[in-house]
């Protein structure tokens, strides 16, 4: 017995060490990433390319809430459009091109958590999502998370939603897990799920594409509070200037015009009652 | 140090990864089973002498062989199951694990019937014009004299697939059962922190997995190797 605990923590500590010389020390995060954009004059900001309504890339363009957020922010820090370089970051790899330096900073649905918050800072929120379900444009019966009793669920596999869902409602909803937003959507449009389920703001970019408009709708009873945040590595000083930006932005009405704009044609509002936040003070 | 550790034990504390792992090995064997034995009918078909067989059997694997199989469980589920709206089984969850072993096996079929075919080359051609010149027909020929020896010398293709197929058993996140790469991804989501111990975890379990699959294997073809 003795043995195996030891044998246990030897494994523990080989694991950890690899692990350790894999990430390098914090003092080397100069900016000299992995993104060919790399550069002293641009800001490199990592967005979500897949994500309609909030960061989404066609050809050369970019567009969605984030991308919006994320270009104000960068006008106020003295960076315009033509200086801007867009990284994508999917969701798993967030942290790490902080801490590694390949980004200065991320806008891309980056949810203020207590676990991320060891790992990188935050500046804002500049919006606070809800989960919520979508659900096709002539359903009535679903009107919040406790009418899914028996019905079939979509979410992202791995994702907060989808592991919510299995700890409120696990013995009475069937959760399909996806890889992907746009094919729980297939499924919504073919019926083999009765909702999708993420934040409110996802599911309205989701709806409010071309091919999507007029099909589906959000359900519009949040039942949870994502602040979205702006993600900046720990040794940034950004973050109070990232705030001033925030709230210059709300104050001169091109935030309001940035949430209607992007969610156009998926019957969507904003949960007034938490919008616009206001960004939380700078550690 | 000492933190790092301690985060990464409470993570093992708080996820299943034992549980997820064995969602896998029930994978792998199910579909192993299942390609073993539309495998070896397709390398029937492709050994006999009805051509009309043997199109279909090599159709079947050139097909099935070059399509990715993420893009065949994906069509399992989003087509036959949401579109076509086809159980085929009355609990949902089961309902998708059936569906990931029927994807594996159509995939992995075309692999065991190219290893099997393989193993048939190495039965010199005398042993099928001897059992044909005794009065044996094409089945029992195949039954008691090809295929015995051709599996034989099937084992280390074969085994090789049974590797493959137990990593590819990763795939089946995408038919949305709940295995250990869906667990990775919710893992990750939660715990950033440990990331990088988190992938070494995954990565340390399938090499554990799949070590013994190897050693078995070449320990196998020695043993049952036809001596000529």
């Amino acid at each position: 017995m003795k043995f195996r605990k030891s044998a246990v923590v030897t494994a523990l500590a080989a694991t950890a060490a690899l692990s350790l010389t894999a990430c390098g020390g914090p003092g080397d995060s100069g900016g000299s990433g992995g993104s060919s954009e790399a550069g002293g004059d641009t800001l490199r900001v990592g967005i979500k390319y897949d994500q309609p309504g909030l960061g989404f890339k066609d050809g050369d363009t970019y567009s969605g809430f984030d991308v919006d957020v994320a270009r104000y922010i960068a006008k106020e820090l003295g960076y315009p459009e033509d200086k801007i370089g867009w990284v994508e970051s999917p969701s798993a790899n967030r942290e790490n091109m902080l801490s590694n330096g390949q980004v200065d900073m991320i806008v891309a649905t980056y949810s203020i958590t207590d676990a991320r918050k060891q790992s990188v800072n935050f500046a804002g929120p500049y919006f606070v999502a809800g989960q919520d379900l979508l659900v096709k444009s002539d359903n009535t019966d679903i009107k919040g998370p406790e009418d899914l009793e028996g019905k079939n669920l979509c979410s992202v596999t791995g994702s907060t939603s989808a592991q919510k869902i299995k700890e409120k409602y696990a013995g009475s909803v069937n959760l399909v897990e996806q890889g992907g937003y746009a094919d729980c959507v297939t499924m919504l449009g073919s019926g083999g799920v009765d909702a999708v389920t993420t934040d409110d703001i996802i599911l309205a970019g989701l709806a409010a594409t071309d091919a999507n408009k007029g099909k589906f709708k959000v359900v519009g009873a949040p039942f949870t509070e994502e602040k979205y945040g702006v993600g900046i590595p720990k040794d940034s000083d950004k973050c109070q200037a990232i705030n001033d930006a925030i709230t210059k932005m709300v104050d001169d009405g091109s935030w309001e015009k940035a949430v209607t704009s992007n969610t156009q044609g998926a019957d969507y509002k904003y949960n007034t009652k938490l919008n616009p936040p206001k960004p939380e003070p700078c550690s | 140090m000492s933190d790092y550790l301690g985060d990464f034990a409470s993570l093992l504390s708080q996820y299943d990864v034992l549980a997820a792992f064995w969602v896998n090995i029930q994978l792998t064997f199910w579909a192993a089973l299942g390609s073993l034995v539309l495998g070896s009918v397709l390398a029937l078909m492709r050994i006999s002498p009805v051509a009309s067989l043997r199109a279909v059997g090599a159709g079947y694997v050139n097909i099935v062989r070059n399509t990715p199989l993420t893009i065949i469980l994906v069509f399992l589920v989003l087509g036959v199951w949401s579109q076509l709206a086809i159980n085929v089984s009355s609990d949902f969850n089961r309902n998708f694990f059936i569906y990931a072993i029927i994807g594996l096996s159509l995939y992995h079929a075309s692999f065991v019937c190219e290893a099997i075919r393989s193993g048939v080359n190495t039965v010199p051609l005398g042993q099928a014009e001897a059992a044909r010149a005794i009065g044996l027909g094409f089945f029992p020929a195949a039954r008691h004299v090809i295929f015995p020896q051709a599996l034989r010398g099937a084992v280390t293709p074969l085994g090789n697939t049974l590797i493959a197929l137990t990593k590819n058993t990763t795939v089946a996140a995408a038919a949305s059962v709940t295995e250990i790469s869906a667990l990775m991804k919710t893992m990750i989501e939660f715990r950033p922190d440990v990331i990088v111990a988190i992938f070494l975890t995954v990565a340390l379990g399938f090499v554990v997995i799949v070590i013994p699959v190897g050693l078995l294997t070449t320990w196998l073809s020695r043993k049952v190797a036809v001596k000529r």
